[in-house]
């Protein structure tokens, strides 16, 4: 998340000075993510030793006011044209934690998961409330709408989020089922008299996993 | 609000609801003993992985289908004994359903469709006409009234169907799947009128695999091989977010 470019956003409108804006910021993005005047202010110095904003007086109350630069323009113009980096994925606890689980004995995978769902689902109950109050509010007519707006995106970001989480858990339930199934129907399968050695898989088991280790490396 | 809901008779109570199909070695358990009860004003999403028990349960909470132990109280009846009088008209004038396909009658128009429930009540023609028609409104389908279902699509129908569970004054609404045919702004739409029946007093059971749309829901049950595993309440914390003051 950019605190650099939401920062230069809004000093487009005009100069600001740091504690407005934070409020600004937050009031944008209902406080999704929470700045404090520290990051502010960490902030505009850097973009000030970076050229894209400089010092513009004070206003009446004697805060300091901080102005775009030309530099500054250019840069947030830039920012807005360029997609959001997808190349990195952000490392994801979650996934990070099935892929552990994944194997390890003394670790129920589908509790993990279903506890995981509980907590997805009912972040999505209370982002879903919070939308439906945004909603109800613009739809009245009241006052700040470009806020509430970006607010009610936000929201649905989250939403959307929150939804491909549940669902890849859907999904990764499912999944585990259908390969325990067909594993058990191999034990089952009274063809390789082997099979029942636990130390002593079939050939074919070994060289899957390897290929696939193989392909991904 | 769970205060309000608990010095309440439910709407829709479920003891040990079990259902078997078949017998010996085919046989299934659809349901292994439900605890379920569903307050006025509240919504209850019912999720869980096909073949979980979901449609079983809701046709169970209808009156469509028999348990095989259990029992299924609608305002307080007990719908497993009641006659079969008595059961159609609780299922007329109580319960609302809207199904996984949406069933409507070939042979009527969509408003005939939507008036039917309240005719078959002895509602007379004209007031069933003037209710089916503000049940259409209600879903922005004014203009298809007149249609029969082979003239609507796939979305139009369902949300005609959803039209005849709302119409009247129903205390308990059922929907199965009910935003299968939709697209997501439509989908919403619907969810968002489910949710506001049930604002203004209503029980509703929604069975979906959409997260985004139990999310409507008061609470969520996760079903998983016939039990219920696990439900989710909503945060009685106004928000999960920090700094909501900014928005109110
Ligand atoms: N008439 C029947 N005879 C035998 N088994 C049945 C019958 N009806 C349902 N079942 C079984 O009962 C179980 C629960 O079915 P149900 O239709 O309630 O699942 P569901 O959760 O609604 O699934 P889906 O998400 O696919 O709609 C399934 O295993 C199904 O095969
Ligand atoms: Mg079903």
């Amino acid at each position: 998340m950019s605190i650099r470019h939401g920062l230069l956003a809004l000093l487009e409108r005009g100069p600001r000075y740091g504690s407005q804006l934070r409020t600004e910021f937050e009031s944008r993005t209902g406080s999704t993510w929470p700045l404090n005047v520290g990051q502010v202010y960490t902030t505009l110095a850097r973009l000030e030793r970076d050229g894209l904003v400089a010092p513009d007086g004070e206003d009446a109350a004697g805060h300091t006011l901080y102005a775009i630069t030309d530099t500054g323009r250019a840069e947030l113009r830039e920012w807005y044209e360029r997609p959001v980096d997808r190349a990195n994925p952000p490392r994801d606890e979650l996934a990070i934690k099935l892929a552990m689980a994944v194997g390890s004995t003394g670790v129920d995978i589908r509790a993990v998961i279903q506890s995981q769902r509980h907590a997805t689902i009912r972040a999505m109950q209370d982002y879903t409330r919070l939308k439906a109050t945004a909603l109800a509010a613009l739809e009245s007519g009241q006052a700040r709408e470009r806020d509430d707006v970006a607010w009610l995106l936000v929201l649905e970001q989250l939403i959307f989020q929150t939804e491909a989480e549940a669902r890849w858990l859907d999904h990764c339930e499912a999944r585990l089922v259908r390969l325990s199934l067909t594993a058990d129907r191999r034990a089952a399968a009274p063809e390789p008299p082997q099979a029942a050695a636990d130390d002593a898989p079939a050939p074919t088991t070994t060289d899957r996993p390897r290929t696939a280790r193989t392909r991904r490396a | 609000m769970s205060d309000r809901h608990q010095t309440r008779q439910p709407v829709l109570q479920l003891e040990r609801l079990v259902r078997t199909h078949g017998s010996g070695a085919t046989e299934v358990h659809a349901l292994r003993g439900i605890d379920l009860a569903v307050h006025p004003g509240e919504l209850v999403a019912v999720m869980g992985p096909s073949g979980s028990g979901k449609s079983t349960l809701l046709t169970l909470a209808g009156g469509l289908d028999t348990p095989s132990s259990g029992r299924v109280l609608v305002e307080g009846t007990d719908i497993t004994t009641a006659s079969r009088k008595q059961l159609a008209s609780l299922r007329r004038r109580s319960i609302g359903y809207v199904f996984q396909d949406y069933n409507l009658i070939p042979a009527l128009t969509a408003a005939e469709n939507v008036a039917l429930p309240l005719e078959l009540d002895g509602t007379s023609a004209r007031k069933a006409r003037v209710a089916a028609l503000a049940a259409l409104a209600e879903m922005n389908l004014g203009v298809l009234a007149d249609r029969f279902p082979d003239e609507m699509s796939g979305g139009q129908q369902q949300r005609v169907a959803i039209a005849r569970a709302l119409v009247g004054d129903r205390r308990l609404v059922l929907a199965d799947e009910p935003t299968g045919a939709l697209d997501s702004e439509t989908g919403e739409s619907v969810l968002g009128l489910l949710r506001s029946r049930c604002d203004a007093g209503a029980a509703g059971v929604l069975v979906t695999h959409e997260p985004r749309f139990a999310a409507w829901a008061d609470r969520v049950v996760f079903l998983r091989d016939g039990s219920v595993v696990d439900e989710t309440l909503r945060s009685h914390a106004d928000s999960l977010l920090s700094g909501q003051a900014g928005i109110q």
